[in-house]
């Protein structure tokens, strides 16, 4: 069995494929250098990431495949799941070996391997979109809106534009609290940012009270009070709410907040 | 600084809403124009689900719930005491900037009782539309209701503001509708859906001429019906949808199973629970009709009047016509594949599209999404012994099929069909 070493790039991926071709050898594994190396291990390899081998398999890339087939292997890789190196390996090296375009065939399961971990990252971003709750809070007299969010994946760059559209006339953070970074929009642009590890500004992923606009509680008890008054007795079905909002997302969003804060 | 009023009646009004189970806001894509707020995204987000399972996507609300009706099916009407409350307009489109500046809410879904008159009423909530898009500058969702019996040029001028207006039905037939509703009648509920209609197309060819010319009720027209206060069959039902879908215009039917909230009520049948299973039959047979290009008659016709409460109305059509089958996965059309019990839109287009590199077996249709358990009976493909259907009798698929009989609940989703 052969393994692959790289260093944890999309770029080192790349060359990945790259040096496959090269060598005419085909990995089972691609591994981080922290990574264990499995049992039954007879080769190991290690990948030198280079800016031309790169430009080569991405030029290729995106000659060879459709616009859709991108985004999905960008979504992969934004996903941080350990197998997304060889996830994507394998699907390139699929894609190189023939001729005309596979990126379609779904009975080719590391296609849809492909297709589905695509989904649910593209998933998970549509949640960023429903679930993200902004608090107006004060930071030095300035208004701004600031939502902290945990997401499975890392998919803060995948919602930008949508915001920057949306929220266009106000000052917005958007923080994931997993990965301890966030952007702040400033009206003009979006930058990225991090929090002060000694601020008092987050307990324990929640905004300290003392941060927050003095209207904000009352819109987010109104909020809920909304939420609670749209209910329909008859109907409570508390299986489908969890099902269509997962539990996990409760944590911000008050109208799931049982006392009234 | 908010005040305690504005939250009580934002409670009262909100309360007043919720039978109206209308809440999609697909239909129009707007980009953020002249850095005001807001966008409109063309397939709809939902922001947060209710105890009872239901998608909250926008603001539902009550302009007023004083009413000069009295409507036996409707908790607002003039003779039940309960709490009234009205918002000013200005107070209401400031709640909905609020709420939008939060991301609580993709938009506002106006509804109000009827004061004085149609077009008095008519006019309060115009101002509130108007407002949201001339003074604060937004640009997300708008769902008004047209008032029964309001004047065509306030109709047409509350579309140039909302993305989609609405008129309810309520009553499937005109002789329940009167019996039950004395002070509407069919007429002055087609009317305004008809005025809807010429604007939208008129608009549509103006626009066609002119580029700028305002958008009218971009996103169509919806209304809705409740099911089981009368004695309309689903044959009756679903005639009458199918019947309004052949207009250009409209873009969905609710369906809403009757909860009695006035139970003194002696014109109104005694029910014990919501006709869940139902009402969620008929969404799906409604599915049927807008995405499987199924004819109604396929659906309900003389024979089969109601709606089947154990399976699906998809199955219960192939089981009802065995020719049509086996279809072959390798070589019959899309459109074939779509009738397909479990297969769906999604599923049938993966089909089409991965059989050109293969010919697909059980194994490759399992992982593209394929209900198997369903779809075993009426398929031939690539490695499969023989069709199923030819041994089995309808009886026989019907008991293995049918479904346990706690009932999944209807929810009006929001359309989001094959989108990557």
């Amino acid at each position: 069995m052969i393994v692959f070493r790289y260093d944890d790039t999309f770029e080192g991926v790349l060359s990945a494929v790259f040096d496959a071709f090269n060598l005419k050898k085909w990995p089972q594994h691609i591994l981080t250098s922290s990574d264990i190396l499995p049992l039954f291990c007879t080769e190991e390899f290690y990948v030198q990431t280079t800016d031309e081998k790169f430009n080569r398999v991405s030029q290729a890339m995106t000659k060879r495949l459709p616009s859709i087939a991108l985004n999905q292997i960008s979504y992969v890789w934004f996903s941080q799941q350990p197998e997304r190196a060889i996830l994507i390996f394998n699907y390139l090296v699929k894609v190189f070996k023939v001729k005309h375009d596979i990126s379609h065939n779904f009975a080719d399961p590391d296609i849809l391997a492909i297709r589905n971990l695509a989904k649910k990252v593209a998933h998970e971003r549509h949640y960023l979109m429903m679930f993200v709750r902004f608090n107006a809070i004060n930071n030095q007299g300035e208004k701004i809106y600031f939502a902290s969010v945990e997401p499975r994946y890392n998919i803060l760059p995948f919602v930008l534009d949508f915001f920057k559209d949306r929220f266009a006339d106000q000052k917005w953070v958007l923080f994931d609290s997993v990965r301890q970074y966030g952007y702040f929009y400033d009206l003009k642009h979006v930058q990225i940012i991090h929090l002060d590890e000694h601020d008092d500004f987050m307990i324990n992923g929640q905004i300290n009270d003392n941060y927050l606009n003095e209207d904000e509680r009352r819109f987010q008890k109104m909020w809920h009070r909304y939420c609670q008054a749209t209910t329909i007795k008859e109907r409570v079905n508390p299986k489908l709410q969890k099902k269509s909002m997962p539990v996990r997302f409760w944590k911000n969003l008050p109208e799931t907040w049982h006392e009234d804060p | 600084m908010i005040k305690d009023s504005t939250i009580k009646k934002l409670e009262i009004l909100a309360e007043s809403a919720k039978y109206d189970v209308s809440c999609a806001s697909s239909g129009t894509t707007r980009k953020n124009q002249q850095g005001g707020i807001g966008s409109a995204h063309g397939w709809g987000i939902c922001h947060t689900f209710t105890a009872d399972g239901r998608c909250v996507s926008l603001l539902k609300i009550m302009l007023t719930n004083f009413c000069l009706y009295d409507c036996a099916y409707c908790i607002n009407r003039r003779s039940n005491d309960i709490r009234r409350a009205a918002f000013s307009p200005k107070e209401l489109a400031e709640l909905t900037i609020e709420f939008y500046r939060r991301n609580y809410i993709e938009g506002l879904f106006l509804s109000s009782g009827i004061i004085k008159n149609a077009d008095h009423t008519m006019e309060r909530m115009l101002r509130v539309i108007k407002d949201l898009r001339t003074v604060h500058n937004f640009n997300g969702y708008i769902h008004m209701k047209a008032i029964p019996g309001a004047s065509r040029e306030l109709v047409y001028q509350a579309g140039l503001y909302a993305d989609r207006l609405s008129v309810n039905l309520e009553i499937p037939t005109e002789d329940n509708l009167k019996r039950l509703a004395p002070e509407k009648d069919h007429q002055s509920i087609f009317l305004p859906m008809r005025h809807i209609q010429q604007h939208l197309l008129e608009n549509k060819e103006e626009r066609s001429k002119f580029r700028h010319a305002p958008k009218f009720s971009a996103a169509g027209q919806s209304t809705q019906l409740i099911v089981g206060a009368t004695d309309e069959t689903d044959q009756q039902i679903l005639q009458l949808t199918a019947k309004l879908y052949k207009r250009p215009s409209m873009k969905r039917v609710y369906y809403s199973g009757f909860i009695p909230v006035n139970g003194y009520d002696k014109r109104l049948p005694v029910v014990k629970d919501v006709p869940r299973i139902r009402e969620n039959r008929l969404y799906q047979a409604d599915w049927l009709l807008r995405f499987y290009k199924f004819d109604v008659n396929e659906i309900v016709n003389d024979q089969h009047q109601t709606l089947d409460l154990d399976m699906d109305p998809k199955l219960s059509w192939a089981i009802r016509n065995p020719h049509y089958f086996p279809i072959d996965i390798n070589r019959a059309s899309y459109a074939q594949i779509l009738r397909v019990p479990g297969i769906g839109v999604r599923s049938a287009k993966l089909i089409v599209s991965a059989r050109q590199h293969g010919r697909l077996n059980l194994a490759a249709l399992k992982r593209i999404g394929v209900v198997l358990k369903r779809a075993q009976f009426f398929i031939i493909c690539h490695e499969m012994q023989s069709f199923k259907l030819q041994n089995s009798s309808p009886e026989y698929i019907r008991l293995s099929l049918k479904e346990p009989s706690l009932p999944i609940m209807a929810v009006p989703q929001q359309l989001s069909i094959g989108l990557e």
